[in-house]
């Protein structure tokens, strides 16, 4: 017998499909096989990010620090000041979230080179419920000064961003998913660096700006809405901090309306930065910022999760084609609610159609 | 308790049915923590039946004994345990996991009564219930804490701040209850930080320590009932009770595996998970259980 799960829980063979962690692991194995200064830990989380893959390949360069995520990135800190650069892999919520003072005090402050892979963000834990949710780190460590924050939209983004970045002299967290979304970048060519936000899609109605796994699910939909008469470009904001301010204003300044995409909550994210941004620059464009409302995320099946905030493929062609039908009165009048309660209701709705009634659990024999 | 013997098997026959209920949730999942909500099963239902002065038709009471479920991953265990009491119908059970629902892999008080805490990220319920030790002996109250912890979750510092805490301040009410399964998400706790001597670690800082076989219900309840009359008499010392447990009790299979801390039995082993459990218990007639 084998752990095997379902599509909603993370099987041993469905974890070998998360092509993003995969490419992570990979990439920090191959790059330790020439560089000696490379060591990766985890706090009792090493399958789930994947990294025992790097630890197979490389064991004595592997530290498990059992769960104890504020020591792990404080031990870090002190391995960095010894000439190495440890990759520290747990969940974003116990990362991004549970280490963050550790991340400014121990990290930032000091100024030393920890990656922090913070893996299962966003919503992408589903019904593990908020403790395990991370829709809060954005907005907290865009504030940490001297940190880096990277955002990669796939594996071959993530890749790339953690090569180009191995010498880089400060810390850096890198946000990313569970790692089951399709790679959205078969190869990448030159100028695809940190910093400067790489035009994914191009169009000429919208620009969607998305960072990390909304940027795969923001192309698709741009794709779907093509068949529609709706040509939207798609802005891959892969660098969040230090954010290129006047590139994503030069982007949005050629579109007649914007759409933020993001698995946050829409209070200080992505959808806030580029507001920010294009108010300080004097650029008068709609704006919707679409991701996770002011509130905790429902219980659910992650797929499902995202299709009830609308920001799977379906709900973000959804709401950029009603955002559409509004841009013509969004100063004067237009309601706004683009992706709406009857939507969030349609989804629990289709939802719920799938799931085991009572009537399939007879194996277990109890009545009711 | 009159008749010892019932009240065993009325304990066992709960047991049983909290077992099934768990596995029945997990099939609504498709997959979960069965390691970690079998391992719970005597611990919770011996709680709630012999010691815990809860009342499902008041749940706000305030005077209450408070449960703290701080290895929030074992809720499904929790969930079966307080249907069975009838803090909500327990078809509300078949939503487990489902988009919408109120019953998530981790326990959020805003949603379930009966859970009176919400608790996932470890290390945080015992100063939770520190807290609420506090707070009741600050209202004059007679209301005791129960936090259950995980032994993998003793890595986390926050714990034993807690425990500081907990023994400086003479919190004879407080008792942390942990699930000592011996396993983690990464492997056998010996093989991340090892853990032991756990006795003399809680001991070190102030606790009264006891230790029990967690599946063995007399002694469980023995345990509680000594637990209890300290609680009364002697006062000024926060308690634990170390209780032995196998993860997955009741599947051979999958029982101490790591492996399995998150998994799903399909068909034919759940089937067999089904026959084993109910091998557990010979004493109690088959069809008795509602």
């Amino acid at each position: 017998m084998s752990p095997q799960s379902d599509q909603t829980y993370e099987s041993w063979e469905a974890r070998h499909q998360a092509t993003q962690l995969v490419k992570v692991s990979q990439t920090l194995a191959a790059l330790a096989d020439e560089d000696d200064r490379i060591v990766v830990a985890s706090s009792d989380l090493k399958y789930a990010t994947l990294v025992s893959e790097f630890e197979e390949r490389h064991p004595e360069r592997f530290f498990q620090f059992g769960i104890a995520e504020r020591n792990m990135i404080g031990a870090a800190a002190g391995m960095a000041t010894c000439g190495f650069i440890p990759y520290i892999a747990t969940f974003a919520s116990f990362s991004g979230l549970l280490g963050y003072e550790g991340i400014r005090t121990d990290l930032a402050y000091p100024q030393v080179p920890v990656r922090i892979l913070a893996t299962h963000s966003g919503i992408s834990m589903g019904f593990f419920s908020t403790s395990h949710h991370a829709t809060e780190d954005i907005s907290a460590l865009r504030s940490v000064a001297g940190l880096m924050v990277l955002s990669p939209a796939d594996g071959t983004s993530a890749a790339a961003l953690l090569t180009a970045t191995v010498d880089y002299p400060g810390p850096i967290y890198v946000r990313l998913g569970r790692g089951r979304e399709a790679t959205l970048y078969e190869n990448l060519p030159g100028g695809y660096e940190p910093g400067v936000p790489w035009l994914a899609r191009k169009g000429a109605d919208l620009l969607i700006v998305s960072t990390g796994i909304m940027v795969g699910n923001s192309v698709r939909a741009a794709d779907a809405l093509a068949a529609h008469g709706i040509d939207a470009a798609v802005l891959d904001v892969h660098t969040l901090k230090p954010f290129s301010s006047d590139a994503v204003v030069e982007h949005a300044s050629r579109y007649p309306a914007i759409l933020v995409v993001e698995d946050h909550n829409t209070e200080g994210g992505l959808g806030s930065m580029v507001a920010e941004s294009l108010a300080l620059a004097g650029h008068r464009r709609p704006l919707l910022k679409h991701g996770i409302p002011d509130e905790y995320c429902i219980i659910g099946p992650p797929a499902h999760c995202y299709a009830y905030y609308g920001l799977d493929e379906d709900g973000i062609a959804r709401t950029a084609s009603a955002f559409l039908d509004q841009v013509s009165s969004w100063w004067d009048g237009a309601d706004r609610s683009c992706w709406t309660e009857a939507e969030k209701s349609r989804v629990i709705a289709e939802s719920r159609a799938t799931d085991r009634l009572p009537s399939d659990l007879s194996l277990v024999g109890l009545d009711y | 308790m009159s008749d010892g013997v019932t009240d065993i098997q009325d304990l066992e026959r709960r047991c049983l049915e909290t077992r099934l209920r768990i596995l029945e949730q997990i099939e609504v999942a498709g997959g979960g923590h069965y390691g970690s909500s079998l391992s719970l099963v005597e611990l919770l239902v011996s709680l709630y039946h012999t010691y815990l002065r809860v009342r499902p038709d008041d749940p706000d009471w305030i005077d209450r004994d408070r449960v703290i479920l701080s290895k929030g991953h074992g809720c499904s265990a929790l969930y079966a345990v307080l249907a069975d009491l009838g803090f909500f119908d327990r078809a509300e059970l078949h939503t487990f996991t489902r988009l919408g629902s109120d019953f998530g892999d981790h326990p959020d008080r805003t949603k379930v009564t009966g859970v009176d805490f919400s608790s996932g990220s470890l290390g945080h319920g015992l100063s939770v219930g520190a807290g609420m030790a506090t707070g009741l002996r600050l209202r004059g109250s007679a209301g005791r804490v129960v936090v259950v912890i995980g032994d993998g979750e003793q890595d986390e510092g926050q714990m034993w701040e807690a425990a500081g805490y907990a023994a400086a301040r003479g919190l004879s009410n407080l008792m942390a209850v942990c699930d000592r399964n011996g396993v983690q998400v990464d492997g056998p706790t010996k093989e991340i930080l090892d853990l032991e001597p756990m006795g003399e670690k809680w001991r070190s800082f102030g606790w009264n320590v006891r230790e029990v076989d967690g599946h063995d219900l007399p002694a469980l309840v023995r345990t509680w009932e000594d637990v209890a009359e300290d609680q009364q008499n002697q006062g000024g010392r926060p308690t634990i009770v170390i209780a032995r447990t196998s993860a997955g009790k009741g599947i051979p299979d999958i029982e101490g595996d790591a492996a399995w801390h998150v998994g799903y039995l399909h068909g034919p082993d759940m089937e067999a998970a089904v026959r084993t459990i109910r091998a557990m218990y010979p004493a109690v007639n088959a069809g008795a259980e509602r």
